[in-house]
């Protein structure tokens, strides 16, 4: 119940599907591998509400040979009514038995068909997320895509495990239990119809409320968790300048209101199960108390009779029929609150199903290079290139890259580069220098496909690289980027993501380069040491080390270091050097860097500003230039 | 002695969260009653039931006509219907409102120890040094105060509800079946603990599976976090199928361990179901059978044992799934009571001494984040620092150059050694007083949500609009801070996202002058701030602040070559210390940051 109420909060935005049916069909056809299980479920669902309905309803001519018995004082026929009992009871144990074992069935394959379902949920969600493009990326928040497996893919899995079981039983046995009422007593089952339309209208009043609480609730929540949150990351500030107190009390205020929103909410949700049980008792005993009055063989009915032409005993209730009857009263109102309040669930359900749809059908990262990478004859990698008329030409991979008058936009509106063309060539180190925002990072962002030209083109050893396969195309890219990120795994492992197939050796080679191999091997347990987190239990500097050994595994052809150096002193900086050196040697080299001693010794240094090259040269051109990177230089700017 | 630990522990763990319902406490006591008086009405319904059925219809006079009912009453069979009906609604209706206001009094008690639960751990927290934080991470941390939190709510919500409920029904329901019949509830004294067993073992069978699956679940959810976090890093390498393979093993695992753990919780429904229908026909047999033999009882009393028999079974299958949510909170009791429990390391003198001048001295000052003797950030640190003295210090990343100047206003303690401001050991000091004198500008900038106004009066909470603008100056904040349109009532939203680093800073620097302390520490905290400025702000502290002690550490030696004295740090130990010109001469460590960050300059 609290699982599901959060389900709705979280669900501020849409909490109902633009096309049920479509999202409906589209999860059905996940069951497609436990199709059996599925269509077996529903008979025992069905079976199940038949045979317990059968069996309370066996009470009918179970009370009848009671009453026949009582009312033969003498006990004449009673080993008779013995039999007739025994036979009656036996009749409704096998009904009962029926039950169990087909509510046994139904719960055991439906488990395995919604285990199933999810997987192959997950899996397709997760996959198709792999495919696309790193624009959406950028636009999305971690929260955000977090809450599709969260969130969404949680509400489904609820869905599928309880509301769908429960909804199926519900309205099967609502069904059974209503047939049954109405051939016992149909003018008792008026009585119940009010029931039945009161329980609806008040879930759905409560429901509908609760739901908007639930919301307040969240956000007076989600302040509260805010502020925590805040004050715990600043809590050196907050030390600094002796902030405790006032913290305390701006905590407390958000604390007391969240306090009184929450109380309300939980008012409204928990006051559904009293409200629903008591309804059920009132009716039960206004029931009992109108059937006993409308007794076939009580006074009213009797003095209604004589006084009337109308035969009152027609619709007089016998008392077989009046404990039969009662025994159903509780288990309908419990149906249809039940249905009530699953249908809020599905909804929302597949509400998140839709989002998890949508996502689904996005369209993946364009891929449609022709020009493959493979090993030529002499173990060299050449591209291989079929040009229109079909002929295939194979061109060596060198590792030139070009820029031919490249304007770009994120949105489409604000060119973030304009007019960019530069060359460089294997063995070179471009680097980029300029303020945030100058589109520095843009330039790498191209370069790997991250995002496609606007206009103009980049080639690479000739070929545009829009015709190049992605996954050829990136595999001879290697990237150190600003935000060093590290995998759950081992400190070799995550060495080992730049190449699958590197053995130890190699790894701990690539690490040397790097000069990680020191500090790696006074880690407790070594190479072996697990890092979680994204490596939070290593410093920042230790973890750009950890990113640039994993780029040296991977042996690029072209290399692009972004900031790669930025967290790490200029000491060990100087002491890396020649491992970057190294590994730059023979590769084209792009670097963007903060720091300007770490681009001095670049071949060529473009300043970027506003999304066009201001000056390129290098060190001393520039120097001597003296343009903007003389300035910068100097520290008569600031970078930021 | 460790049994005896633990059973304190657990002692004062009640005591504690009982002293949570402080304030909330007649909502809390109230809950049960209103459970009890419920559950009560609740089960008086099917005996009144079974005596306007057998009384009115049947003409029996069943136990309770026999035993409450005035004779007067049961003269006429109207008079009785109209008597024991009209107390069956009022029943029911009693019980509703009993129920309605136990929910009221359920939410308010629950959400008033959650407000008191969280409010006592953020306190705590608030009072943790560093060294208490580090220990368990920022984020941890918010999980407890939040997830956990709610947790234990619920659960608590559930204890005064349910944990009444439940057992009071069976009991109830037990008494009016004996009462009813005694022979034919013998069958409850067989079918209840048969029940509980079957949940019981069930449980202790399923529970540990179902942790798996939980754990399995958080790991995939972390795996998903991740590989989302590193989207640059997976398409950079091509990782894609690697990715996807390893989420689908994952994907895999959780599966299986889903129908592993779910496997046995299918049984129980079944199981219930089996013993209430086996419960419902034995009594329907015997019940039966003795009311055809001897007559002494009616069918409406028979029916009404089949009502309790439902009664008994599902409130006893409650018990056993709330024994299931108790031990899923008890995971989050034990994360809260780590916090609760922790011990401070820091705790300021009780004392009203205030700093008085700028002098800081360490003597021979050890110090460890792990508290290790073996494993020093800082050894055998000697040091005087006169009032009003500027103090560079530098060195590489790790050498310890944070950790000293955070031993000044005590965010970590010294491990061995003392540490002493204008003549006394910071330990003389409250905590209140000792940072109050110390400012400190912070490696890692951090403003807070509000205005640059708000965010400035952090320094000093009744300064002047002329204070501000004259440290907004010394720190050159004012100009750019008059180039926004609003001005010093810019809001900054969170974080301070909305000016740049080199802003950031200076508003930083501007919030510790406002406190005019008389030790200013700057970590590192101009390094986005071009030279020029940097310059312009240092010769304004020279100019408007002398009897301040200043100690800044830069990575950037042109921030600090001019300081009086320059401390250069290596592996833990100060390694010299002098003016640039001394340095330049004897300190090899000093002379290759220099080059390293001057060679271009001098070409």
């Amino acid at each position: 119940m609290a699982k599901q109420s959060e389900i709705i909060a979280n669900h501020k935005g849409k909490r109902r599907p633009d096309n049920p049916f479509k999202t409906i069909a589209r999860l059905l056809s996940y069951y497609k591998n436990c199709m059996w299980a599925l269509i077996i479920a529903v008979v025992c669902i069905l079976l199940y509400s038949a045979a317990t309905i059968a069996a309370g309803y066996m009470l009918d001519p179970l009370v009848k040979v009671l009453e026949s018995a009582l009312s033969d004082k003498a006990g004449i026929h009673m080993d008779e009514q013995i039999a007739k009992y025994t036979v009656l009871l036996i009749y409704m144990a096998v009904l009962y038995f029926a039950g169990v074992i087909t509510n046994f069935g139904l719960n055991r394959l439906m488990l395995q068909c919604t285990a199933t379902v999810m997987a192959k949920l997950r899996t397709d969600l997760f996959d198709r997320m792999q495919e696309l493009p790193v624009g959406f990326f950028d636009s999305h928040t971690h929260g955000e895509l977090m809450s599709y497996y969260t969130n969404d893919v949680d509400a489904i899995r609820e869905m599928l495990n309880n509301s769908v079981t429960q909804l199926l039983i519900s309205t099967a046995s609502l069904t059974g239990v209503v047939i049954a009422m109405i051939s016992l007593s149909a003018p008792l089952f008026l009585i119940v119809l009010v029931l039945g339309t009161l329980v609806v209208l008040i879930t759905k009043f409560i429901a509908s409320r609760s739901g908007k609480n639930f919301v307040h609730q969240q956000k007076a929540l989600a302040k509260v968790n805010g502020y925590i949150e805040e004050m715990m990351e600043g809590q050196r500030v907050v030390k600094a300048f002796n902030h405790e107190e006032k913290v305390m009390t701006d905590f407390d205020e958000m604390n007391e209101e969240l306090r009184h929103v929450a109380t309300r909410a939980s008012t409204l949700a928990s006051i559904m199960g009293p409200i629903m049980n008591n309804l059920s008792h009132i009716f039960y005993a206004l029931t009992t108390t109108i059937g006993v009055l409308f007794a076939a063989n009580g006074e009213l009915i009797a003095s209604l009779s004589k006084n009337s032409s109308f035969d009152w005993t027609k619709i007089g209730v016998e008392g077989s029929v009046l404990i039969t009857f009662l025994s159903f009263i509780r288990q309908f109102s419990n149906r249809v609150s039940e249905i009530s309040q699953q249908f809020n669930y599905i909804l929302l359900a597949l509400a998140g199903a839709e989002r998890v749809f949508k996502l689904m059908d996005m369209p993946p990262e364009i891929d449609d290079g022709a020009v493959t990478l493979e090993t030529g004859e002499d173990g060299s990698k050449v591209w291989r290139v079929i040009s229109k008329e079909g002929e295939i030409t194979k061109i060596p991979l060198v590792g030139k890259i070009e820029l031919h008058d490249v304007d770009f936009s994120y949105d489409g509106n604000k060119l973030v580069l304009e007019d960019v063309t530069l060359y460089a060539k294997k063995g070179q180190k471009i680097a980029f220098v300029g303020s945030t925002g100058a589109g520095k990072t843009t330039i790498t962002n191209l370069i790997n496909r991250f995002y496609d030209v606007n206009d103009g083109e980049i080639t690479y050893d000739g070929i545009d690289i829009r015709n190049i396969k992605k996954d050829d195309l990136r595999g001879t890219l290697g990237m150190v980027l600003q935000d060093t990120h590290l995998f759950t795994g081992t400190v070799m492992e995550n060495i080992r993501y730049g190449k699958l197939d590197a053995t130890d050796e190699d790894c701990i080679a690539a690490a040397k380069i790097a000069n990680a191999d020191y500090f790696i091997s006074h880690l407790p347990e070594g190479y072996r040491t697990m890092l979680y987190s994204d490596g939070a239990n290593l410093s920042q500097g230790q973890r750009q080390l950890i990113a640039i050994a994993r780029a040296a595994v991977a042996s690029p052809t072209v290399l692009i270091l972004d900031e790669a150096t930025s967290s790490i002193d200029t000491r060990t900086e100087k002491l890396i050097e020649s491992g970057m050196d190294k590994l730059m040697e023979g590769r084209t080299v792009f670097v963007i860097a903060h720091r300007l001693s770490t681009v001095r010794n670049s071949n060529a240094i473009m300043v970027l500003e506003h999304g066009r090259i201001i000056e390129r040269g290098d060190h001393e051109d520039l120097l001597r230039q003296q343009g903007e990177y003389y300035k910068l230089y100097t520290g008569a700017f600031e970078l930021s | 002695m460790m049994e005896t630990n633990t059973k304190n522990a657990k002692e004062r763990g009640l005591r504690r969260y009982a002293s949570f319902v402080k304030g909330y406490g007649v909502p809390t006591v109230l809950t049960p009653v209103f459970m009890v008086f419920e559950v009560a009405l609740e089960v008086l319904i099917p005996l009144l039931m079974a005596a306007i059925v057998d009384g009115g219809l049947y003409g029996q006079e069943d136990f309770l006509l026999r035993s409450v009912i005035p004779a007067s009453l049961r003269t006429g069979s109207m008079q009785l219907i109209f008597t024991l009906g009209g107390l069956m609604v009022l029943a029911a209706l009693l019980s509703l409102a009993c129920g309605m206001l136990g929910a009221r009094t359920a939410s308010v008690a629950a959400m008033g120890f959650a407000k008191n639960l969280r409010r006592a751990i953020f306190e705590k927290i608030q009072s943790f040094s560093f060294a208490n934080t580090d220990k368990f991470s920022t984020s941890s941390l918010i999980v407890r105060t939040t997830t956990d939190v709610t947790m234990i709510q619920n659960t608590f919500m559930q204890i005064i509800r349910i944990f009444v409920r439940a057992p009071m029904m069976m009991i109830f329901a037990a008494i009016m079946a004996f009462n009813i019949n005694s022979r034919l509830s013998w069958i409850f004294v067989i079918a209840i603990p048969f029940l509980l067993a079957t949940m019981l073992v069930l449980i202790s069978m399923g529970h540990p599976r179902f942790l798996t699956m939980l754990k399995k679940t958080d790991a995939m959810n972390t795996s998903v976090q991740e590989n989302l976090i590193a989207m640059r890093v997976v398409k950079a390498f091509v990782r894609e199928d690697y990715e996807k393979q390893k989420f689908h093993s994952s994907a895999t695992d959780l599966k299986k361990a889903q129908i592993h753990a779910q496997k046995i919780f299918s049984w129980a429904p079944a199981l219930q179901l089996f013993i209430m229908f086996t419960c419902t026909v034995i009594l329907l047999a015997l019940g039966g059978f003795e009311i055809i033999r001897y007559k002494t009882f009616g069918p409406g009393e028979l029916t009404s044992l089949m009502t309790y028999t439902t009664q008994i079974i599902s409130s006893l299958a409650m018990v056993s799934f709330f024994v299931v949510t108790v031990s899923m909170a008890r995971a989050s009791v034990t994360r809260v009571n780590e916090v609760l429990d922790e011990e401070l390391d820091i705790i300021g003198a009780d004392s009203p001494l205030k700093v008085t001048n700028g002098e800081i001295e360490f003597r021979h000052v050890d110090f460890s984040y792990t508290k290790d003797p073996g494993n020093l950030t800082l050894s055998d640190v000697n040091l005087r620092i006169r009032s009003g003295e500027t103090i560079g210090v530098i060195g590489g990343t790790g050498e310890g150059k944070s950790s000293l100047v955070q031993l000044i206003p005590r965010f970590y303690d010294a491990l061995n050694g003392e540490v002493l401001i204008s003549g006394h050991n910071v330990k003389e000091y409250s905590l209140y007083e000792l940072r109050e004198g110390v400012s400190m500008v912070l490696q890692k900038n951090m403003l807070f949500s509000g205005s640059i106004k708000d965010n400035l009066r952090w320094g000093c909470a009744d300064a002047s609009d002329e204070d501000i603008v004259a440290a907004c100056k010394m720190a050159c904040a004012h100009d750019f801070i008059m180039g926004f349109e609003k001005g010093y009532d810019t809001d900054l939203g969170q974080g301070g996202c909305n000016v740049s680093g080199g802003q950031k800073q200076r508003l930083c620097i501007a919030r510790a002058l406002l406190k005019k302390p008389k030790i200013l520490i700057l970590d590192d905290s101009t390094s986005a701030v071009d030279t020029a400025t940097d310059e312009k702000i240092r010769k304004a502290f020279r100019e408007y602040i002398p009897g301040t002690t200043k100690i800044i550490i830069a990575q950037r030696i042109a921030s600090i070559m001019m300081s009086d004295r320059i401390i250069v740090m290596d592996k833990g130990r100060i390694s010299d210390v002098g003016t640039h010109a001394e340095l330049m001469e004897r300190s090899e460590i000093y002379r290759e940051v220099f080059e390293s960050q001057m060679k271009g300059e001098d070409e």
